[in-house]
């Protein structure tokens, strides 16, 4: 946080009219970079940025905007991502809005590559069609069944692998 | 990446939108949903098994999320002081606009497998028809929407086979259920004001009539072979198919606006 600010302070210094663009794209870096330290509050080993929820940052004379696409319409979480992502910026100095669009439809294919690992390794298969889920523990394929479409939160569903015995989730395929 | 700003709302007065006839439209669709989320939330807790009692209580929260959506975007539309928790809590019962299939209480479990099969099917249609529409706020919020209904679908489909395949009592009591609510199936299709206009301006791809009776195509093979009722595409109760809701639904509207109303104005 306090590294942003040097930086931003270091931007607005330079921000005379031929750099201004510049800034505002350097910032938008930062953002991104401090972004991707803000956990998902429902699957913490996941950065809002892992998880690909972050749209569009806009940084202009009005202050920091992040778009943000809910994973599911009803997710109860989205306050709270809201709150952290506007905490986390605070340190930046200017005022932050932090909005909610369905311009495109958060899928699960917009998890990054890092954030498939991480949800491996706590337990949770990456998402695919229910027929086509592997077990995060064996990764045995063939074995695995399906106990509910619908698990703890809206977007895992529960699996059972008969292969080695373990009950998982997974995330659902959107 | 070049910042794009995030484009500021319209005033829908300004963009030639129907507006009298996209307010029946997300009125009624957020009713539905709000509707069913809610009385399907009542199984929290008492569903028949412990997996159960998650899923219900898992779709009733997509159920609401999407109602609460739908809220929002009437909101918007309609401006001013408009606003969507005012629209899902502050209206009497007489003012909602959600179809007669879902005025027939919670019931068992097989009544409310058979709702919901036949709610979720018609959903599918009525969001089948809204998708890639011409007005995008709403076509962004359907193709998510969609996407949820799926595993929706699914699960519903997979419990109508169980219980149809089950015999006995639990067939039984699925007949018994699908009787009672099928003729006023087709009401989630009940004509909405000025949807000629709708259709007309690309936002809806054909009028109601028209998706009651692709519902039923898309229905019938699947009741056809487990041997059940196929439900008339012309509801019985069609004249008033979003209205004169009756006393299951006067028992809801108390449970759902008990805690708004017992401290009006109060920020949540």
């Amino acid at each position: 946080m306090s590294e942003a600010g040097t930086h931003l302070a270091i931007a607005q210094a330079r921000s005379g009219s031929g750099a201004a663009v510049g800034a505002a794209a350097s910032l938008e870096t930062q953002i991104r970079a401090i972004l991707a330290t803000v956990p998902d509050p429902e699957l913490p080993v996941l950065s809002v940025v892992d998880l690909g929820i972050v749209h569009r940052v806009d940084v202009d004379e009005d202050g920091i905007r992040v778009a943000i696409l809910p994973t599911f319409i009803g997710c109860p979480a989205l306050d709270v991502i809201r709150a952290s992502i506007a905490s986390a910026l605070a340190g930046l100095g200017r005022p932050v809005r932090v909005e909610t669009t369905f311009e495109v439809p958060w899928t699960s294919d917009r998890i990054s590559a890092a954030g498939l690992r991480a949800l491996a390794a706590v337990g949770i298969a990456p998402p695919a069609d229910p027929g086509a889920t592997r077990c995060p523990f064996c990764a045995s394929s063939g074995e695995v069944v399906m106990d509910s479409a619908f698990g703890p939160t809206q977007c895992r569903s529960l699996f059972y692998c008969r292969a080695c015995r373990q009950p998982f989730e997974a995330l659902k395929s959107v | 990446m070049t910042p794009t700003p995030v484009p500021t709302p319209t005033p829908a007065s300004a963009t030639g939108l129907p507006v009298d006839a996209l307010d029946a439209l997300l009125r009624s669709m957020a009713d539905d949903e709000f509707v069913i989320g809610f009385s399907d939330s009542e199984w929290t807790g008492i569903a028949p098994i412990l997996e159960e009692d998650i899923a219900m209580s898992s779709l009733s929260q997509d159920e609401l999320g999407h109602a609460a959506a739908l809220y929002g975007l009437l909101a918007e539309l309609l401006g001013g002081d408009a606003d969507a928790d005012a629209l899902a809590y502050d209206r009497e019962p007489d003012q909602y606009r959600h179809a007669r299939l879902l005025d027939h209480g919670r019931g068992d479990w097989a009544m409310t497998i058979a709702r919901r099969y036949l709610y979720e099917t018609a959903d599918a249609v009525r969001l089948a028809a809204l998708t890639g529409g011409s007005w995008a706020p709403l076509t962004g919020l359907v193709g998510k929407m969609v996407r949820e209904e799926r595993y929706h679908a699914m699960h519903i489909g997979a419990w109508l086979e169980r219980l149809a395949a089950a015999r006995g009592e639990p067939r039984d009591r699925l007949e018994t259920a699908l009787a009672a609510v099928a003729p006023d199936a087709a009401t989630v299709f009940a004509a909405l004001e000025g949807e000629a206009d709708l259709v007309q301006a690309g936002i809806l791809a054909a009028p109601m009539a028209e998706l009651a009776e692709r519902w039923q195509a898309a229905i019938s093979p699947t009741l056809s072979r487990l041997g059940l009722r196929i439900p008339s595409s012309t509801a019985a109760s069609a004249s008033r198919g979003r209205t004169d809701h009756g006393e299951p639904f006067a028992w809801l509207w108390s449970e759902f606006t008990m805690v708004r109303r017992s401290d009006p104005g109060a920020a949540w």
